[in-house]
C-alpha cells in the first residue's frame, strides 16, 4: 500500500469538509462538516504512524486525543446551537446578523 | 510502482472499495438536502474510516472511532437536529446561495494538498507488518510518556461537560424562582 493513497483520500475528505463549512446554512450541518475535516486529519495521523512506525505509537495517541477533543467540541457546539435556537427561533447562521454593521 | 503492480495487490482492492464508500458518503454529507440523511451518511463515512484504520494496523483507534463517533457523537447530532426542529424531509434552504466560490476553494485546497503529498512521498510504502499495534503498547504510551496530555484532556472533557450543562440549561424566570422559593 502506498502512503499517498491514504493522504490523497484524506485531502479529498478535508476539501469536502471545507466546502460544507462554507456552503451550509444550518449550524448543525456546519458542525458535521467540521467533523469531516477532523476525520481527515485522523486518517493522516494514522497513515503517518503506519509509515514511520514509532516505538510509542505516537500517531495513534494523537489520533485518540483528536477524537477526544472533537467529542468535547461537539458537546459544547451543540449546546451553543441549542441556546441560539432557543433565543432566536432559528438555527441558520445567516439569521445571526446582530453583530453585523 | 506502476498501476498494474498496485492493483494486483488484493489489499488495494479493499482500499478502493472502502475509499469509494468514504468519498461518496462524504460528498453526500455536504450536499444532501435532508438533514437526517446528512447525519446518517456521516455514519457511513466514519465506518469506512474505521475500516481504513484497520487496514493501517490501528485496531484500537478504529474501535474507539466506532464507539465514540458512531455510538455517541452521531447520536448527539441527531438529538441536535431533532431539538432544533430542523426541517424534516427535503429542503432547499439548507445551503447558502453562493456555491461556486466555495467549490473552487475546496477543489484548490484538494489539488494543493494532493500535489504536496504526491510530491513529498512519491512512492513511499506504508510498512505492512501485518500485526496490529497492541493495545498494551498504546496504554503504556498513554500513561507513560503522554500522561500529562492525557490528564489535561480529561480535564478538557470535564470542562466541556460542565460548560455544556451551563450553556444549555434554561434559566428560571423570576416568577418560577419565586414559586420554587415558596416550596
Amino acid at each position: 500500500m502506498l502512503l499517498n493513497q491514504f493522504l490523497v483520500l484524506a485531502a479529498a475528505l478535508f476539501a469536502m469538509g471545507v466546502y460544507g463549512l462554507l456552503v451550509r446554512r444550518n449550524m448543525v450541518l456546519i458542525l458535521l462538516s467540521v467533523e469531516l475535516m477532523l476525520n481527515a486529519v485522523n486518517i493522516n495521523l494514522i497513515a503517518f504512524e503506519s509509515y514511520l512506525v514509532t516505538p510509542e505509537a505516537v500517531g495513534q495517541i494523537f489520533a485518540i486525543f483528536v477524537i477526544t477533543v472533537a467529542a468535547a467540541e461537539v458537546g459544547i457546539g451543540l449546546a451553543i446551537v441549542l441556546m441560539i435556537f432557543r433565543n432566536r427561533k432559528s438555527a441558520n447562521v445567516d439569521d445571526l446578523s446582530l453583530m453585523r454593521w | 510502482m506502476t498501476f498494474p503492480d498496485w492493483i494486483s495487490e488484493p489489499v488495494n482492492w479493499v482500499f478502493l472499495v472502502i475509499g469509494l464508500t468514504v468519498l461518496v458518503s462524504g460528498f453526500r454529507v455536504v450536499t444532501s438536502k435532508n438533514v437526517v440523511h446528512s447525519a446518517l451518511f456521516l455514519v457511513a463515512t466514519l465506518a469506512g474510516t474505521a475500516g481504513l484504520f484497520l487496514m493501517l494496523s490501528a485496531e484500537f483507534v478504529a474501535w474507539v472511532l466506532v464507539l465514540v463517533y458512531i455510538g455517541a457523537v452521531v447520536v448527539l447530532f441527531l438529538f441536535g437536529i431533532m431539538i432544533t426542529r430542523a426541517p424534516m424531509g427535503f429542503d432547499d434552504s439548507l445551503d447558502g446561495d453562493h456555491k461556486v466560490a466555495p467549490a473552487i476553494l475546496s477543489v484548490s485546497v484538494f489539488v494543493m494538498m494532493a500535489w504536496a503529498s504526491i510530491d513529498a512521498f512519491g512512492t513511499s510504502l506504508v510498512a505492512s507488518t501485518g500485526t496490529a499495534t497492541s493495545t498494551e503498547l498504546i496504554g503504556e504510551s498513554l500513561l507513560g510518556r503522554f500522561v500529562i496530555p492525557f490528564e489535561v484532556v480529561s480535564f478538557v472533557l470535564l470542562a466541556a461537560l460542565i460548560g455544556g450543562i451551563t450553556i444549555a440549561r434554561r434559566d428560571l424566570t423570576p416568577a418560577e424562582e419565586e414559586e420554587r422559593a415558596a416550596v
